[in-house]
């Protein structure tokens, strides 16, 4: 193949101020992480009530959680970005939405956009680890606890979530790292992250292999260093003879 | 074992004389051309009206398009192959360069500026077009000119290079705009017609292309001082020059024959295909210089003289 190699491509000015094609992926790296750690927040969150309500006894509550992982796991990723991005703010009522268009910066309405499509998806995945985690505890656990006179709330948050979270770490993991991955599709809606600074560098620079081998590089790092951190969660909290570790 | 170097000699002997004379001639492409009967195109699918699909055959039509098949006749004739066969290959902005590279394309016309940057990965052909790089808005806006912009949003197609020019004067001259980074022309222009941003800044032919498929095409206007020129050029694999100066030579032939105007005529002031539109954009000054006097070279570098801005 007639390909010209040149790694010093990073060092060298793109010709915007007085940035070099570094600083450009360091600046993607930033929104990477942006996007990423909120949407992972919304998705927790969101996710473990959704995981809560469908293991609820109240059919209907169950329900509404189960309709939202369907609609959410089911519809591409990017579709859905699509929408958030172009069809939502159509919806909004004329003054607000030739604020949200107009005067608000088009980098902080991409940048809601991605963390609301990215969080509300990965809750559906989140909500099905959060289920599977609490109905793989012994129906035991619930009753004696009832017996004992807990509320539902205390039921949850003192006996089943505590030991449901300590068996999905790994999935949890993987989610969390999916996010990560995921946060790409910004590059289609303007927001300038890793890929999209990847993407302009290559075309600037015509360098293209440096470019994507640089952004593997960088992905991979980010992810192993997730994944060990992780890793080290979960020895952390884990308690000595609970059944999760019971392989071990 | 005296036989061993006999039997060699006698070999490539034989392979000498099989060969017809002219193909021992052929390096690079031409040869690979030669000995496989088939070129293969690299064309775009929506750099409208350079290169683009417009029905569901999937073949390419354009401009830029109608240059490669004269390079494809130009190559006919030079190899003696009539029967030359064709085949298509899909590029996008990221692709074309790679598969230029790898051997995927043999020559790749349509909507690619001629700069130093691409030099380095691949050779040019003499320039087939010349854009200059200005803005889309609304006709009624008061949003005319590059000084018009500070503190606004103003829309470009990620990756040409209008981004780098509009994030380059935002930087130098402070100009506090917010540059929205589209992944395509067709979503840029979306932005636009959406509100989003006030102005779309890209190649003038291309504007005129996104205009002209507006709901209402009159409302818009291409409007503004031309910031750069940029000289569009087919690509072929660096360091093969005999395969480049056949392209040259076919394209050169083609400006020469005059056959060029009409082709700029069916494609920017008569209704193209998917829809009938008409781009209604004549000849600029700088393409009817690029026509007359063909060069390889990128805008950037041409003879001071010869710039216009």
């Amino acid at each position: 193949m007639n390909y010209n190699w040149d790694w010093s491509v990073f060092f060298k000015s793109t010709g915007v101020g007085s940035e070099t094609y570094l600083d450009w992926f360091i600046s993607g790296l930033g929104w990477t992480i942006a996007i990423a750690v909120v949407a992972w927040i919304v998705a927790l969150i969101l996710g473990s009530l959704l995981g809560v309500m469908r293991t609820l006894p109240n059919r209907f509550i169950a329900g509404i959680a189960t309709v939202y992982v369907e609609i959410f796991r089911n519809v591409p990723l990017l579709v859905q970005l699509f929408i958030w991005y172009f069809l939502v703010p159509d919806l909004l009522p004329p003054d607000l939405q030739e604020w949200y268009k107009q005067d608000l910066n088009p980098t902080t309405s991409a940048y809601l956009s991605v963390v609301v499509c990215l969080g509300l998806f990965t809750a559906a995945r989140v909500c099905e680890q959060v289920r599977t985690g609490i109905e793989a505890l012994p129906r035991g656990q619930e009753a004696a606890a009832r017996a004992m006179g807990f509320s539902m709330m205390q039921i949850y948050w003192n006996v089943l979530l505590p030991q449901a979270y300590r068996i999905i770490i790994p999935p949890l993991t993987s989610e969390f790292l999916n996010v990560f991955k995921n946060s790409s599709v910004a590059s289609l809606i303007g927001l300038m992250e890793l890929l999209a600074q990847t993407k302009q560098t290559a075309e600037f620079s015509a360098n293209l292999f440096e470019a994507f081998t640089l952004a593997t590089l960088i992905y991979f790092t980010l992810n192993m260093s997730l994944m060990l951190l992780m890793r080290l969660i979960e020895k952390k909290v884990a308690v000595p003879g609970l059944m999760s570790l019971g392989g071990k | 074992m005296r036989i061993v170097p006999q039997l060699l000699g006698a070999a490539i002997a034989a392979a000498l004389i099989s060969t017809p004379v002219f193909a021992a001639e052929l390096t690079g492409t031409l040869k690979k051309i030669k000995e496989s009967g088939t070129i293969t195109l690299g064309h775009r699918d929506s750099s409208i009206p350079f290169s683009y699909i417009a029905d569901a055959t999937g073949k390419p039509v354009g401009y830029s398009h109608d240059v490669q098949l004269a390079i494809v006749e130009g190559l006919k004739k030079q190899l003696d192959m009539p029967d030359l066969k064709v085949k298509y290959n899909l590029v996008t902005s990221q692709t074309r360069i790679p598969l230029v590279q790898n051997g995927t394309v043999d020559v790749e016309c349509g909507s690619t500026t001629n700069n130093v940057e691409r030099q380095q990965q691949v050779d040019f052909s003499v320039g087939i077009f010349e854009i200059g790089t200005r803005l889309l808005s609304k006709k009624d806006s008061p949003y005319k000119d590059f000084a018009d912009l500070k503190g606004k949003n103003v829309v470009t197609t990620a990756g040409t290079t209008s981004e780098r020019i509009l994030k380059a004067m935002n930087a130098d001259k402070q100009m506090g705009m917010n540059v929205i980074s589209a992944k395509d022309h067709g979503e840029a222009f979306n932005m636009l017609e959406s509100g989003r941003a006030v102005a779309f800044m890209m190649d003038d032919a291309l504007l005129a292309g996104e205009m002209a498929k507006a709901k209402k095409p009159t409302d818009w206007a291409v409007t503004g001082t031309p910031q750069s020129y940029e000289i569009y050029g087919c690509m072929v694999r660096k360091g093969d020059p005999d395969f480049k100066k056949a392209v040259d030579d076919a394209i050169v032939a083609y400006y020469k024959s005059g056959k060029i105007n009409d082709t700029y005529t069916k494609w920017f002031q008569s209704p193209i295909p998917p829809k009938g539109l008409n781009l209604m954009f004549p000849m600029s000054n700088e393409l009817k210089a690029l026509i007359a006097n063909p060069t390889d070279k990128a805008a950037d570098d041409k003879p001071a003289e010869e710039k216009k801005s």
